[in-house]
């Protein structure tokens, strides 16, 4: 533990760095791909919708499972006679559980099979929980869920805009969450977890969650690049990194944090209850809240600072840094850094690597000539000349 | 502002325990320790109706889905169901919540469209030898129950007799100029079949459909004699083939004391476009207007002009809800224009109730029966104990992560959640008492996955700690000057998550209103804990020996830290070089 903790207090100082900004074409490339992939999936699969969307008869109730509970139960749904029945779908759950589902039935005939299904489980009716959906109850659902996600899209561009004061951090954020939203429901459409309403509500959960995280994030970039263009030392991406890494343990810390809690709903939903809208609504959850996390460090601060770079400040910022990095190099490590991590422990040794870490990020992303020389492993090149100043 | 807070963190800490104290001051006046139950966590039946409208673009209004909901209140209540809960959702939704899981018939009767006819009274009885005394006793506007052979009646309608709203009026023709001109098939005209042979069972449904003009219809002997035997208590309400147009009636009212012989319908309910309960202008006492559409208006008159020509006592039409006498008045001349008034000695509710019926019979709504969830109670009982289950492995979960990576402050994590799920549980019951916050299955979902956003704010703020300490900080003055950025992020993300909760509530549906509300409200609850309970007691602790030295197992200790002392806890020898850059703070250096 205490290791994790002189790590962040490393990744706190910039001693140690991931570039995090500089990767942004893998990662960006990497969530592309997934993003394919799930709306993919998403078009040639689609979801494997529960009942409460396509209507019918859902009922359950407790029966000692053995290897004859399913075609039992076909047959005594069957006998009912049912008008329109269609076949019945049954499905054990656990050892102890019995769930038949069928199309949307009269009213008699839904008693029926509910004293039919009573009667094989050796239960009074009573003890069979049913639910009965129309058939168009499920579209109400749906449009609901588009239209709270609409609004919600729209209300959040706005609060984050009025925040940060900065309508790029709102893209940044919004396009972070239309990602988010995408795989996880590409997740369940590739591997076909039932869509229900609790997994809508799991995933419309997934739209505070993610931004709470980003939000975070942008706060720290904020923090780090307050009055960035009176210095010629970072450019806003040299900036935004240091800030996803300062934040990054946080990140990783408040993942965990919620998934702990929604791991054990899901754990719990699965094993007492076996499926039901606990089950579900942590499913989505769990998902969610991973990707959601992997965009707020991966995506957000790269989307927000590749918007911002394209301002004619932040651009002259940049010439300037780099003007000034490909001159005096050697005066810098003298002068104190005025953004990101002015206090330091003050010894000599962190300050000195206190200015490698701005050049490790900027060099990857800045420098033309290494740019167009090389293609993947441009990091390389660029830390060779650092080292030997820093030293 | 830091330097308040410095200052003075017991004071926070007092008024979280008033806060504390009062919540559950108030839960043990009120005797009420436990929240209220949704159907889903002890079993019962809900049911979502789905209000359409059949004119217009199908959608409703307010008002109309307003008056939909005290109809279904009042046919559920009508069934003896106890303890039900009938509540609107959304711009269209209807959800009745009823205990028990075998409530077929009433799944059947909640659907139904609702029922309103003008019928004419021929004969009007006492209910039967045992007066019911279940029924509601509700204002009816019939007030006191005939109970003599000859039907009395105890309200009169009669034309708009105040100068000031004569027919021709411009409010009055605006409204049915906008009210849709429903085409109401005469119900005369109906195709009917051939008197079906009667069979004793029961004795309402085997009454024979009416060919020909209802006004001229009378009852036969058939009719006659299933009245005389009827009795109110044992009418079959349920019965879809009872209360149809084309057919006599044998009606009781709402006290189910008086039964009523009914002819078939004159008017339908879409025949009417409006009504209210009023004082007349120089009036005294209250009476229902009605306003009908044209058609309507034109059928009213005919039916008042053949009513009025019949003996004292026998000019009465009866107005039936859902096969219940709601009013019988009599008339006493022809009325023309469109409008009339129903006077008598209303109250003011009586008078109201009756427009209300009335109006709800105008609607051109249905239902569609959109889901019944009926949860047997020991399904119920699973799922409320896998939610608790769930809920405290997950905090366990969380504190021993809280514990193995903050050490010491995990302390101030337990505290913290400990006070956050007091404050909580005490909101839940309280709203459960106050608005009737029902605690659902996705409620509790929402709870747990609170768990998480209420320990975020704690690690926001512990980090920054950490990095202010590690900036060069004393532990006591990091305290203030990490908060002080640390609450900007937490307002802000704890905005973020309200702002989410708040949508889902007022837009979504059905589990996720109970999902959103808890969220919403924890997170509320997570902002105050971390304000008044979590900083002051931060600040409190810092001041000890163990945690403001940096002891191993506080979580502040330098090892732990990264850095490899404390500032400001041994000799100053990195100190002099730094304060410069940092704006000066409440706490010492």
């Amino acid at each position: 533990m205490s290791k994790l903790g002189s790590i962040g207090a490393k990744l706190h100082r910039g001693e140690v760095s991931y570039d995090f900004i500089g990767h942004r074409k893998l990662w960006f490339s990497i969530s592309i791909a997934l993003v394919v992939i799930s709306l993919g999936g998403l078009f040639a699969r689609g979801l494997a919708l529960g009942i409460e969307f396509k209507g019918g008869v859902e009922y359950q109730t407790t029966v000692k499972v053995t290897s004859n509970t399913i075609d039992d139960f076909t047959a005594a749904v069957k006998s009912t006679n049912a008008h329109d029945l269609g076949d019945p779908v049954v499905t054990t759950v656990g050892s102890d559980k019995v769930r038949v589902q069928t199309r949307p039935l009269s009213q008699d005939d839904v008693v029926k099979v509910q004293a039919a299904i009573a009667k094989e489980a050796g239960v009074p009716a009573s003890n069979v929980s049913r639910s009965q959906i129309g058939a168009s109850w499920g579209d109400q659902i749906a449009n609901k869920a588009i239209l709270a996600l609409v609004v919600f899209l729209i209300l959040v561009f706005g609060v984050i805009w009025v925040y940060f004061r900065e309508p790029k951090a709102s893209m940044a954020a919004i396009i972070a969450l239309i990602h988010d939203v995408t795989i996880t429901v590409g997740v369940y459409a590739l591997i076909g977890f039932d869509v229900t309403p609790a997994t809508v509500i799991g995933v419309l959960t997934i739209l505070g969650y993610s931004l709470y995280d980003t939000v975070v994030v942008f706060d720290k970039v904020r923090e780090n690049t307050r009055a960035i263009t009176g210095n010629n030392r970072f450019t806003y991406s040299d900036a935004t990194n240091l800030a996803v890494n300062q934040t990054v343990v946080r990140s990783i810390n408040t993942t965990l944090i919620a998934l702990l809690p929604v791991g054990s709903i899901l754990v719990v939903g699965t094993v007492v209850l076996g499926t039901g809208p606990l089950k579900d609504l942590s499913l989505a959850l769990f998902v969610g809240i991973a990707v959601g996390a992997y965009s707020s460090v991966f995506i957000a601060p790269a989307l927000l600072a590749t918007f911002k770079e394209r301002e004619p400040g932040m651009q002259a910022l940049r010439r300037r840094v780099e003007a000034k990095r490909g001159g005096t190099v050697a005066a810098a490590a003298s002068k104190p850094v005025p953004a990101a991590a002015t206090a330091t422990v003050a010894t000599s040794e962190p300050a000195a690597r206190k200015q490698d870490r701005p050049k490790a990020g900027t060099p990857v992303t800045s420098s033309r000539p290494v740019k167009s020389s090389t293609g993947a492993g441009r990091p390389q090149p660029t830390r060779k000349p650092r080292s030997k100043r820093g030293k | 502002m830091a330097t308040t807070t410095t200052s003075r963190p017991g004071r926070l800490l007092i008024v979280l325990a008033v806060i504390l104290v009062l919540l559950f001051g108030i839960m043990g006046l009120t005797r009420s320790w436990k929240p209220k139950l949704g159907l889903d966590l002890r079993g019962g039946t809900t049911i979502t109706l789905t209000a359409k409208s059949s004119a217009g673009g199908g959608q409703v209004t307010a008002d109309q889905l307003s008056e939909a909901k005290n109809i279904i209140s009042q046919r559920v209540n009508g069934a003896g169901v106890g303890e039900s809960e009938i509540t609107t959702s959304g711009r269209n939704l209807i959800n009745v919540a009823v205990p028990g899981s075998n409530q077929e018939s009433l799944i059947k009767q909640v659907g139904q469209t609702a029922l309103l006819y003008f019928r004419i009274v021929y004969d009007a009885q006492a209910g039967g030898p045992v007066p019911t005394p279940t029924a509601t006793p509700t204002g009816t506007p019939s007030g006191k129950p005939s109970t003599s052979a000859t039907p009395k009646p105890s309200s009169t309608i009669k034309p708009p007799s105040t100068p000031a709203t004569t027919p021709k009026g411009r409010a009055w023709s605006s409204v049915l100029s906008n009210a849709t001109p429903t085409p109401t098939p005469n119900p005369s005209a109906t195709p009917t079949a051939t008197p079906k042979p009667s069979t004793p069972a029961t004795p309402a449904a085997e009454l024979p459909k009416v060919t020909g003009d209802p006004l001229k219809w009378t009852p036969d002997a058939t009719t006659q004699a299933a009245f005389a035997a009827a009795q109110c208590a044992t009418l079959n309400k349920d019965d879809p083939n009872r209360d149809l147009p084309d057919k006599p009636l044998i009606s009781c009212d709402k006290a189910g004391t008086s039964k009523y012989l009914l002819g078939p319908a004159i008017l339908k309910g879409t025949d009417l476009s409006d009504a209210s309960a009023g004082i007349p202008q120089g009036g005294f006492a209250w009476q229902v207007n009605l306003k009908f559409t044209g058609d309507g208006g034109k059928k009213f008159l005919d039916a008042t002009t053949n009513i009025s020509q019949r003996g004292q006592g026998q000019n009465l039409f009866a107005i039936v809800l859902d096969g219940v006498s709601i009013s019988t008045p009599s008339v006493s001349g022809p009325i023309p224009g469109g409008q009339a008034q129903i006077t008598g000695s209303f109250t003011e509710s009586e008078a109201r109730d009756l427009a209300n019926v009335l109006k709800y019979g105008a609607l051109p709504v249905t239902f569609d029966l959109s889901s019944v969830e009926t949860i047997s109670p020991q399904l119920g009982g699973d799922q409320l104990s896998a939610g608790i289950t769930a809920g405290i492995i997950g905090l366990i979960l969380v504190l021993i992560f809280s514990f193995l990576y903050y050490r010491g402050l995990g302390l101030v994590v337990v505290l913290s959640l400990a006070i956050s799920a007091a404050l909580t549980y005490a909101s839940v019951v309280l709203l459960g008492k106050a608005i009737g916050f029902t605690l659902t299955l996705a409620g509790i979902a929402g709870l747990i996955v609170a768990i998480g956003i209420t320990a975020d704010s704690f690690v926001i703020y512990f980090e920054r700690l950490r990095d202010e300490v590690r900036e060069g900080r004393s532990l006591r003055s990091s305290v203030e000057t990490g908060w002080a950025r640390a609450k900007h992020t937490i307002i802000a993300a704890d905005s973020i998550s309200l702002l989410a909760a708040a949508v889902l509530y007022i837009l979504a549906v059905g589990g996720v209103k109970g999902f959103a509300f808890t969220l919403g409200l924890t997170t509320l609850i997570d902002l105050l804990i971390v304000f008044i309970f979590t900083k002051p007691l931060v600040t409190l602790l810092a001041r000890t020996d163990f945690f403001g030295h940096g002891h191993k197992l506080s979580g502040l200790d330098p090892e732990h830290l990264g850095v490899e002392r404390l500032p400001g806890q041994m000799k100053p020898t990195a100190r002099p070089a730094k304060p410069s850059t940092r704006k000066p703070v409440g706490g010492e250096v």
